[in-house]
């Protein structure tokens, strides 16, 4: 009856994605002006910010639920853990292809070591290896435990990464002195479209947290009932 | 006969599992004080695992351990605990003064030299003071592993498979210091795999099987090796089949 | 009772502390390949950029080095407790884990220590740097790098150490943490090796210090999660 309910609720929550992105997309295509000086491609930016919260929203999941798992122990903290590393960091590689897709005409480099893309990447190499980890690790009984440990440490290194970074940036003058990106949200059509943009995504990325987090634990009760299978057919055999 | 001492180990409702491997099963199990228990049971049985919780090796997927009548917590505990397994500890490139002093003073034991030295000689490698442990003989380094245990002198100890790589003179050692550690009051809990030098030893015999107690003698006391023989064949049958399957 | 406690485990961290010089000193294995490592480092550097050149490169080229040579060096500490399961050993002592975890940084940390010395006087030798402008601040600032790569990869090799593919996670692991040092250590010693300069490197030096306590409070208090299978 749980399972039941659960399962509506998490189609809902699909469907509900589904009809705001659709919404997102009229709105980023036909509602919004666009912008004066970067013209058409400014229009990316609506799905570029929003990915990035939602990138930021799951690395922040990653490093709660790891120390919900070290501290308190159950298996749910860690399966959340897992599932929002992966979808931070699907969200975090949106970040970081959309970005140059901007930067290119706006800026005319592919590339720039500003402060908040070079974070990006980093941050992106963090959880890359957390993923890494998991993967190299599946079979060690205490993986769990060391990717608590990568997600608390690498969440609590975070600010002193975007500070070194600001400060590494701050001695290397930048080579384009364009304008920056996210400058004049003139437009109060701009930031209404940013918000629902922010919104979607984030429906997005709850949604493919919820989907992950269910996979992996139905996976784990399946290896559970066929240990008590095979157990129960060893017991009838002989 | 033992039931009114106090229980030094105790496992209830104790499940181990690797990953998705259940290796201890539900195991319940008391020793108390003085008692020497021997572990019997086929490979993969869960004796080493069972040992290794109790040492706080590892920490139990569910159940509880008590030590000393409270949950294991901290590292003191550790000196009133002695563990011997298949691995012995010592580093090769170190001599058995330099291993046995290390351990003596990690423990902050008084007189960690005489200390090591004395127990050397009482394992019978007088002589060898000074050789790196990388030259010794399985025998000679399980010698050493049991002075290792025995040098800070722990209430309980937990022995898996002492007899290994030892030649007779050197069993007949361990059972010497075994009958001594006894009869001061120290608690054992020892695995092997010989039926007969196990039941000798111990005042209860525990047969360990697919991570659960299968048997265990009761207020009688041990039976002796053909009855026992008898008992462990039947209460292992299922796992060995199953084993071989 | 928690004074004698505290003795107790600055007594156990220096047991322990030594018996791994001891066993360093013995074998003199890890030194030796770090150093002749350190050289062959360089010596690639050398043959990959102009030599002339080589001066402008150098702090890079000091902290490039000392960094992949210092992943590999690192991971000896908790490989000497594998051999015959001695890291048991070591964990059924009556010492906490956070004591084991700053034994085995501070192993690491005088290690590296002696092999970046070694690093700069190569680096003076091939390159002919410019004496730095404040020796004492210069020193300070490899002190807190190094301090920082102890800590950090410390930590971090403990669980490597365990893994199948433990000399290529060690550094995916430690490198994207390890940023905040990387760019101060390396703008620190760029600033002081260059004459014409009259900048300060306090800010570099605070965030190095800030990152490193970090480093250290988070190994610390973290480290027993990772020991108990």
């Amino acid at each position: 009856m749980k399972n039941r309910s659960t399962t509506l609720a998490a189609d809902g929550l699909t469907l509900l994605a589904g009809v705001m992105m659709a919404v997102s997309i009229y709105l980023v295509f036909q509602y919004v002006p666009t912008e004066r000086v970067q013209g058409v491609v400014q229009r990316i930016f609506y799905f570029h910010v929003p990915a990035a919260w939602s990138a930021f929203t799951g690395f922040f999941v990653v490093a709660v639920a790891s120390a919900f798992f070290l501290w308190r122990g159950g298996r749910r903290a860690d399966l959340v853990a897992h599932a929002a590393a992966e979808v931070g960091l699907l969200f975090c590689t949106m970040v970081l292809v959309t970005g140059p897709m901007w930067a290119r005409p706006v800026w005319g480099v592919w590339w720039t070591w500003d402060p908040r893309l070079t974070m990006t990447l980093v941050l992106w190499t963090i959880y890359a290896t957390y993923l890494v980890l998991r993967m190299v690790g599946r079979d060690d009984p205490l993986v769990a435990r060391y990717a608590a440990v990568l997600g608390i440490v690498g969440a609590a290194v975070i600010p002193f990464i975007i500070l070194a970074v600001r400060l590494w940036h701050s001695i290397h003058p930048a080579v384009i002195s364009a304008p920056k990106g996210q400058g004049g949200l003139g437009d109060r059509r701009m930031v209404q479209t940013l918000v629902f943009c922010g919104l979607t995504f984030l429906t997005l990325f709850g949604c493919l947290l919820w989907r992950r987090f269910r996979i992996r634990q139905l996976a784990e009760e399946i290896a559970d009932l066929r240990d008590e299978l095979e157990k129960q057919e060893g017991r009838r055999a002989p | 006969m033992s039931e009114g001492r106090a229980p030094v180990a105790e496992a209830r409702g104790l499940v181990k599992k690797f990953g998705r491997r259940v290796v201890l099963d539900r195991l319940d199990l008391t020793v108390r004080a003085g008692e020497m228990v021997c572990l019997f049971g086929p490979n993969g049985a869960g004796k080493t695992t069972l040992l290794r919780v109790l040492a706080t090796l590892l920490r139990p997927s569910a159940g509880s351990v008590r030590l000393f009548g409270a949950p294991p917590r901290g590292s003191e505990i550790h000196r009133r605990l002695g563990f011997l397994t298949h691995d012995s500890f010592l580093y090769r490139d170190m001599t058995p003064v330099e291993n046995l002093e290390f351990y003596a003073r990690m423990f902050a034991l008084a007189d960690p030299r005489s200390r090591s030295l004395h127990w050397i000689s009482r394992v019978g490698l007088r002589g060898f003071e000074n050789v790196p442990v990388r030259y010794f003989s399985r025998g000679m380094e399980q010698r050493l592993a049991l002075a290792r245990v025995f040098l800070h002198e722990p209430d309980l100890l937990l022995l898996d498979e002492p007899f290994t790589g030892l030649d007779a003179a050197g069993r007949a050692d361990v059972e010497g210091f075994l009958a001594e550690r006894r009869r001061s009051g120290v608690t054992i809990m020892l695995t092997t795999h010989d039926l007969g030098r196990g039941l000798e030893l111990a005042d209860r015999a525990v047969i360990v099987s697919s991570g659960r107690i299968a048997w265990e003698s009761g207020e009688h006391g041990v039976p002796d090796l053909r009855d026992f023989s008898a008992i462990y064949r039947e209460v292992t049958a299922p796992a060995r089949t199953g084993g071989l399957a | 009772m928690p004074a004698q406690a505290r003795s107790r485990a600055v007594s156990a961290l220096w047991v322990l502390l030594r018996k791994d010089l001891y066993i360093e000193f013995r074998t003199k294995e890890a030194l030796s390949s770090l150093l002749v490592l350190i050289i062959l480092i360089i010596l690639t550097f050398t043959f990959a950029l102009d030599p002339a050149a080589g001066r402008s490169f150098a702090p890079a080229i000091l902290w490039v080095t000392f960094i992949f040579s210092g992943l590999l060096a690192v991971q000896r500490a908790f490989v000497i407790e594998r051999e015959n399961g001695c890291w048991h050993g070591l964990l059924l002592c009556p010492v906490e884990p956070a004591t084991i975890y700053l034994a085995k940084m501070a192993g690491n940390f005088l290690f590296l220590a002696v092999a970046q010395l070694v690093l700069l006087a190569l680096l003076w030798l091939f390159f002919r740097l410019p004496p730095a402008r404040s020796p004492a601040t210069f020193l300070a600032v490899n002190f807190l790098g190094i301090a920082g790569f102890a800590s950090l990869s410390t930590l971090f090799s403990g669980i490597s150490v365990r893994m199948r593919a433990r000399e290529m996670l060690l550094p995916l692991l430690v490198l994207p943490l390890l940023v905040p040092v990387v760019v101060c250590a390396v703008a620190a010693t760029r600033t002081l090796l260059d004459p014409a300069s009259a900048e300060g490197v306090a800010n570099w030096v605070r965030v190095l210090i800030a990152i490193d306590a970090i480093y250290i409070v988070a190994g610390w208090a973290i480290f027993d999660q990772i020991t108990q299978e």
